[in-house]
């Protein structure tokens, strides 16, 4: 009785039959690589060959730049004084003069970055604290609500609004070489992206560090903000807190041996939460600033590796083992059933 | 409650009950939304991912945009919300298809063509032969003068007879004008789900006489679903409609099933979930300490010295949430996605094709294929499953001579052709029976050959045996049947039909030469049934050894009678006979009792011997599978000796001296107790011993088993590799199932039949033969093949994969969702524990979504060993059944790896990203593309075979990755605008990532070859020998091994006196429990008789003759 049902089934289903085709039949020509010891040691030598030269060109281009690091904020405060009571006055003298000796040659451009350590720019509340949109555009000057605590003064906005442009670092260098003044370009210093876009040509600061609590550094209301590169700079949030950040360029060589007199205005507050503040003046290479971690880094890891080849290889002499000896497999050494 | 049913009165009950619209959706257009979305949310995972959502909307604690949760979070909701809508509108479908089927129904007194869905109670509803029954009905009419009707009650039960209905008494004899005008009333209960049990009233309003209340039973309805066979008509009042119909109340939405693989996800993410918690909770104490001493230094954060009462609170959720991405969203999208395809695989596969059929194979469950490579216990089905239930008549023993045994096929054995051809009396009488002892319908098709239809597949064998003879069963005209004899043309009458019943176990007919006006008895039936009414001179010792030869070479025996009958016995008998059939209490064991007073002084003519074939491959599927460490346990309807012979024939147990086989039974508690004590007691001894041991029960034993020593037969079922388990019934396959998944196994059910259902959907998985008992099975398997054999590659090859690959996949979800998160902590312990996030939005979305989701699918492409390795090295799914490949050690393995890797790319990206480099788009564009590029790494790491597709997604993605973000970078409104465009241009980006992959994936590799090479596992022996293609291939060579069934059967050590049970088995059997409990001990039914042991030395002489 089943057959009058079974019988109009299959003939539905002759339609379904499966074509054939690789993908479906799980059957895509497939390269399988298996670790073999001549595969695995001759990676690991690849490895080590091409990373060991690289660290060594990484190494000797850090090594070229000449940088010179200079922490200023202990020594620019009058050790008599309660320092956070000192750098908050507005009537103390903060001028502070430094002498650097140049170790090196330095070719131009020297960069000149201001160096913060245990600053939290990270800090959660930090980061977040600051109005794009206002940033960019002038009829957003409204837009502060990200920005609080420092959004608005008086129900004003500010511009711009938040604790990252309120916090703006202020201190100032002068260098001389020489009896000379030495030039400092602060002109693109800040990202080309942030002047032709993020910051519009059209703001203007507005309300800015007009409170009671003044955080850092003021601005110029006559001036855009995309013109004011060391916010643009400032605002460039660092993901460490310990940062360096472009202050301006040297565009002249220094040479070796020579001093350079600095004139700091020491006006940043760091010492209320034990913060350092160190002046660097730096040249560049291809890899960047002086940073011996990649070149270490690669040389140790091609060191290593190059290791592991003799290891493995030292392994495979004394200890040979067949490939796929199908004498490993237990049910072929024992009966089934076992 | 009593529900009272107007018959045939179209006001009165319309309001109070419903139509008879059926309804099996889940959903209405209006409720579909709440309802949808509330039971995806009574899932942990969606529950903790709206909540994390939710606390996104806060922007105090948020470290991204909301949109980075929400986003994917609708979008998996919306793709699940699709399926069940789309699921839910095709079973709106089939139920309007249902609903708008026409149907015969009386409307004010007319008969009328309307629609099923407008039936209401009280209709009276009119049905063809082969009608589906459209609600549930009591009879009042049908075609059959005596008032019978036959129904398939399969679709509501699974058991694939017939069954008889009748019409109440009170209606017996209403002129068949009249039944369309008849009034009346039914008492009958509320709806409930019992199919067994209907207990009613009727009571039929003047002009239909009496006021007298008939009782109504379940005999007298035709359930809704059920067809009505072998009737020309019907009709029937409807009583129970639309879901409130007996099958509508049973009806539920089966149990989803959840793999075992999915349970350990879930266990693995309730401890990520733990640790997600610990982690939040130190962060959180920690950053509320760090903020009160070291942030309110920080002038320029401002922190207010007063906070706002949940103060504390926020920092740890800000973890929380930034540590959330921690249990992946994607997961769970992945893992459908690649189950799905894990599915299309399966029907795609043409090597699951059945070729005779053009049956592709076919995965309805598209969630569970992990399963399939974790199988601990298949119970499989005899009839159909393993054999292919095409029943072909073999041989035959014919007054003691003994036909085809040299050539094993009787049709071909010439002493019979000759024997036909000189019309041996015993031989033509023998045809005859085998010809017209049956209820089959032959039906001329245009071509002139003729089809049979029968109910019974035997009896179909024996039909078409009988053709193949001369004897051919042309034409069935009403009662008369013409037989084509040698070119000459036999009538005879049927005068009487004296149904097969399982407690009968034999049928007979009476029927009237038309020529000689002789009336004879043909009967046909189980030895055990059949010899002991043979006529007191006849030796039935050459029947009973016949019949116990071919029951040891596997086939099914019949013994076929017959008798002349006197014209006055026969018309005083055929008087008690009706009177019978129209009895009202005990109809069945009355009709059964007179038929007993007829069968008697039976000459018995002969043995037919039936070979249920088994299936091609059935032994080296077994084989393979047993050595694939999977255990086997038959559940079969049939009986023990044919249980046992198709056992040894396909590998299910050994033969002496390897196997044993330890017989369980006995008849009453006690010695089905001792019994089972006794083989409990071999077991234990024997299972230190490389020995096959299986034990035999039957269905009867097995109730006591398992009703009263339920502890005893758990521990037997723990020992046991194998099991026979013979005599029963499809709720005891249910149960056997339920008691091995108890036992925490891996169960794997394989049936055809209507009674397999049950065990299917009990099981862990279902497997459906789409074979010749229907498509019941295969409808309600998870999987549906078309033969047996194609088990072997649907575990081994499609099961494994399935395992390893999702293996491989889940643990790789967690490994990247760990491993940014491993970075966001770290990073916030070097911005102040205030949980700011290092990554943006987008990046976030996409890491999760895009970049690390698509190579990993491609992993379903992933193939560590060949098809063919794994077909001749099965043991090695052992890897896959002990979830070596998932657990919480590789976990830890996947856990550890991630948090390495978190550390290299953090450390390497803040030292070379230092001072004046540390800008924090840059370093978070720097540090997710490190993780990228690892993770690009540790996919083809993972990898074992590379086809064009693996390459192109974990490549492809690599410099998607790059394409996308210098298209986000150049939108100046992007936060991250330009950023890509520089890190592309400086020298040490490209160093930073060249040292993050080598620092990060040289350990891996270094410890991954180590572990190959000095620590090899299985499967890394299995790929070594397979690339180097030596002699291995050669070594665990499966040989084919050829039947068993032509060659000598070794005797079978059996622990217990062999008591022979009988061999004639229908495939149309009620539970063998009903005999019992209808006739008791000592009834004259009771035909067991323990004399005719045979040594099967005596058996062996039989062959040779």
């Amino acid at each position: 009785m089943s057959s009058g049902e079974g019988s109009s089934q299959p003939s539905s289903k002759k339609s379904r039959q499966p074509k054939y085709s690789r993908f479906t039949q799980q059957e895509l020509p497939a390269c399988k690589p298996i670790l073999t010891p001549g595969l695995v040691v001759t990676t690991f030598i690849l490895v080590g060959v091409i990373f060991i030269p690289i660290g060594l060109l990484s190494l000797s281009a850090s090594e070229r730049v000449v940088e010179i690091v200079d922490r200023y904020d202990e020594d620019c405060i009058p050790s008599d004084q309660e320092k956070t009571a000192f750098i908050q006055s507005d009537k103390t003298n903060k001028t502070c003069v430094r002498s650097l000796t140049v170790p090196k040659k330095m070719q131009h451009p020297v960069y000149i970055y201001y160096q913060l350590d245990n600053f939290y720019q990270n800090h959660r509340r930090y980061v977040k604290s600051r109005s794009d949109k206002q940033l960019r555009n002038p009829e957003n000057e409204d837009l502060t609500s990200p920005c609080e605590p420092e959004a608005r003064i008086d129900n004003k906005p500010i511009v711009p609004c938040g604790l990252v442009a309120w916090s703006l670092f202020n201190d100032t260098y002068g260098f001389s070489v020489r009896g000379m003044n030495l030039s400092v370009n602060k002109k693109d210093i800040a990202w080309d992206s942030d002047k032709n876009y993020k910051f519009g040509s059209k703001v203007y600061p507005k309300n800015f560090q007009q409170g009671s609590l003044i955080g850092g550094g003021k601005l110029d209301e006559k001036i855009p903000l995309s013109e004011q590169e060391d916010l643009l700079v400032w605002m460039r949030t660092a993901a460490l807190p310990s940062f360096r950040k472009l202050y301006g360029r040297i565009e002249q060589d220094l040479e070796a041996n020579e001093k350079i007199t600095v004139v700091i205005q020491n006006n940043y507050n760091a010492y209320a939460f034990g913060g350092k503040k160190k002046l660097v003046l730096s040249t560049t290479t291809w890899i960047g600033g002086k940073n011996n971690f990649l070149g270490l880094g690669y040389i140790t890891i091609g060191g290593l590796c190059l290791f592991n080849a003799t290891t493995f290889i030292v392994m495979y002499l004394i200890k040979p083992r067949p490939c796929g000896d199908p004498s490993y497999l237990s049910w072929n050494r024992n009966p089934p059933g076992n | 409650m009593k529900r009272c049913v107007y018959i045939n009165d179209d006001d009165l009950s319309h309001d109070i009950y419903c139509d008879n619209r059926i309804s099996n959706r889940k959903y209405t257009v209006w409720n579909f939304l709440p309802k949808n979305l509330w039971e995806q949310f009574s899932r942990f995972m969606n529950q903790y991912f709206l909540l994390i959502a939710c606390l996104q909307l806060w922007s105090l604690i948020t470290p991204v945009n909301p949109a980075s949760t929400w986003g994917p979070l609708i979008l998996i909701f919306a793709v699940s919300a699709t399926k069940e809508a789309w699921d839910d509108y095709n079973r709106y479908l089939s139920d309007k298809k249902a609903n708008e089927k026409e149907v015969w129904a009386v409307r004010h007194g007319v008969k009328k063509h309307i629609q099923a869905q407008d039936i209401h109670v009280g209709n009276m509803v009119w049905l063809r032969e082969n009608d589906e029954v459209p609600c549930d009905l009591v009879l009042i009419g049908t075609s059959d003068p005596q008032g019978l009707c036959y129904v398939e009650t399969a679709a509501l039960d699974g058991e694939t007879d017939l069954k008889t209905r009748v019409i109440p008494s009170a209606c017996m004899g209403i002129d068949f004008d009249l039944l369309h005008k008849v009034k009346g009333l039914i008492e009958c209960p509320e709806p409930d789900k019992d199919i067994r049990r209907f207990d009613a009233n009727l009571r039929l309003f003047p002009p239909f006489l009496d006021n007298d209340v008939c009782p109504i039973t379940i005999k007298n309805t035709l359930l809704q679903s059920c067809y009505l066979r072998n009737t020309e008509w019907a009709c029937g009042v409807a009583v129970y409609t639309g879901n409130e119909t007996k099958l509508g109340m049973t009806r539920g939405v089966p149990e989803p099933k959840l793999t075992a693989v999915d349970a350990m996800i879930d266990k693995l993410t309730g401890a990520i979930f733990v640790f997600q918690l610990v982690v939040v909770m130190v962060l959180g104490v920690a950053g509320n300490i760090w903020k009160d001493t070291e942030a309110r230094k920080l002038w320029y954060v401002e922190y207010p010295t007063k906070g706002p009462w949940y103060e504390l609170l926020v920092i740890p959720l800000r973890f929380e949430l930034l540590c959330s991405i921690m249990i992946p969203i994607s997961i769970k999208v992945s893992l459908d996605l690649v189950k799905g395809l894990y599915a299309k695989f399966i029907d795609w596969d043409n090597k699951m094709v059945d070729q005779e059929t053009s049956t592709p194979a076919h995965a309805a469950n598209t969630a569970i294929s992990e399963d399939l490579g974790q199988v601990e216990y298949i119970l499989t089905d005899k009839t159909g499953t393993l054999t292919e239930n095409q029943m072909i008549f073999k041989r035959c023993c014919i007054s003691g001579t003994f036909y085809g045994n040299e050539i094993g096929d009787a049709l071909k054995d010439e002493d019979l052709v000759n024997a036909v051809a000189t019309r041996s009396p015993d031989v033509i009488h023998f045809l005859t029976v085998m010809a017209i002892c049956n209820t089959v319908v032959p039906i001329q098709r245009q071509n002139g050959t003729i089809l049979y239809k029968a109910q019974s597949q035997d009896e179909e064998a024996l039909v078409h045996a009988a053709a193949g003879l001369h004897m051919v069963f042309v034409k069935k005209n009403g009662n008369v049947l013409d037989i084509n004899f040698n070119a000459s043309v036999i009538q005879y009458e049927v005068l009487d039909t004296l149904e097969f019943t399982s407690d009968r176990k034999r049928m007979s007919v009476v029927v009237k030469d038309c020529q000689s006006g002789k009336l004879f008895l043909l009967s046909k039936g189980a030895d055990e049934a059949i010899l002991p009414c043979a006529s007191t001179g006849q030796q039935t010792r050459t029947f009973s050894e016949a019949v116990e030869q071919y029951s040891q070479l596997g086939l099914r025996t019949l013994c076929l009678a017959w008798r002349e009958l006197e014209e006055d016995e026969y018309q005083e008998w055929s008087l008690m006979f009706k009177e019978a059939n129209s009895a009202l209490v005990d109809r069945d064991w009355r009709i059964a009792e007179v038929c007993q007073r007829l069968e008697h002084h039976l000459q018995i003519l002969g043995v037919a011997a039936i070979e249920d074939r088994l299936q091609d491959g059935v032994p080296e599927t077994i084989e393979t599978l047993r050595k694939a460490g999977i255990n086997f346990w038959m559940l079969t309807g049939d009986k023990q000796n044919t249980a046992i012979q198709i056992a040894l024939s396909c590998n299910f147990v050994s033969p002496e001296p390897k196997g044993q086989l330890l017989l369980i039974n006995g008849k009453t508690g006690d010695e089905v107790r001792q019994s089972l004590e006794r083989v409990l007691l071999t077991m234990r001894i024997t299972s230190s011993e490389p020995k096959d041991v299986a034990f035999v029960i039957d269905g009867w034993a097995l109730e006591i088993a398992l009703k009263h020593h339920h502890k005893a037969f758990m521990e037997l079922a723990l020992l046991s590799k194998t099991a026979i388990c013979c005599r029963v019934t499809p709720s005891q396959k249910a149960q056997l199932v339920e008691l091995l998944k108890s036992c925490e196994y891996r169960t794997l059910a394989i049936g055809d039949g209507g009674n397999d259902v049950r065990m299917i959907q009990q099981a862990h998985i279902g497997v459906g033969i789409s074979g010749r008992e229907g498509l019941q099975a295969a409808r309600a398997a998870d999987y549906s093949i078309g033969k047996f054999r194609f088990l072997k590659r649907l575990i081994l090859v499609h099961g494994r994969y399935s395992y390893n690959r999702t293996a491989f996949l889940s643990q790789y979800s967690f490994y990247k969702s760990l491993l940014i998160c491993f970075i966001q902590i770290f990073f916030s312990l070097i911005s102040g524990v205030s949980g700011t996030s290092l990554f943006n939005s987008v990046s976030l979305m996409a890491y999760n979504v895009f970049y690390t989701s698509v190579p990993v699918l491609v992993n379903v492409l992933d193939k560590d060993l060949s098809e063919r390795t794994v077909m001749q090295h099965p043991q090695i799914l052992f890897y896959c059944q002990a979830g070596r490949l998932l657990n919480p050690s590789t976990f830890a393995g996947w856990f550890g790896r991630s948090l390495f890797h978190a550390i290299v790319v953090f450390v390497i990206c803040i030292h070379s990203y230092a001072f004046e480099k540390s800008e924090m788009e840059e370093l978070s564009m720097v540090v997710l593309s490190g993780c990228i590029w690892l993770q690009a790494f540790v996919v083809a790491l993972e990898t074992n075979s590379f086809t064009i597709l693996q390459h192109l997604a974990i490549w492809g993605n690599l410099v998607a990755f790059y394409v996308i973000n210098w298209i986000v970078s150049a939108l100046p409104s992007s936060g991250m605008y330009t950023i890509m465009f520089r890190l592309c241009r400086q020298p040490s980006y490209w160093i930073t990532m060249f040292l993050i992959v080598v620092a990060g994936m040289g350990p891996v590799l270094a410890l991954k070859y180590f572990r190959y090479t000095y620590r090899p596992s299985k499967i890394n022996i299995l790929r070594q020998a397979e690339r180097l293609g030596g002699p291995i291939l050669s070594l665990g060579n499966i040989e084919p091994q050829s039947r068993a069934f032509e060659k000598e059967v070794s005797p079978l050590s059996i622990s217990q006196p062999k008591s022979r049970s009988p061999v004639y088995e229908p495939l149309l059997s009620d539970s063998p429990n009903a005999i019992r409990r209808s006739f008791g001990p000592g009834a004259p039914f009771d035909f067991f008789q323990s004399q005719s042991r045979l040594s099967s030395s005596y058996a062996r002489n039989c062959k040779d003759n």
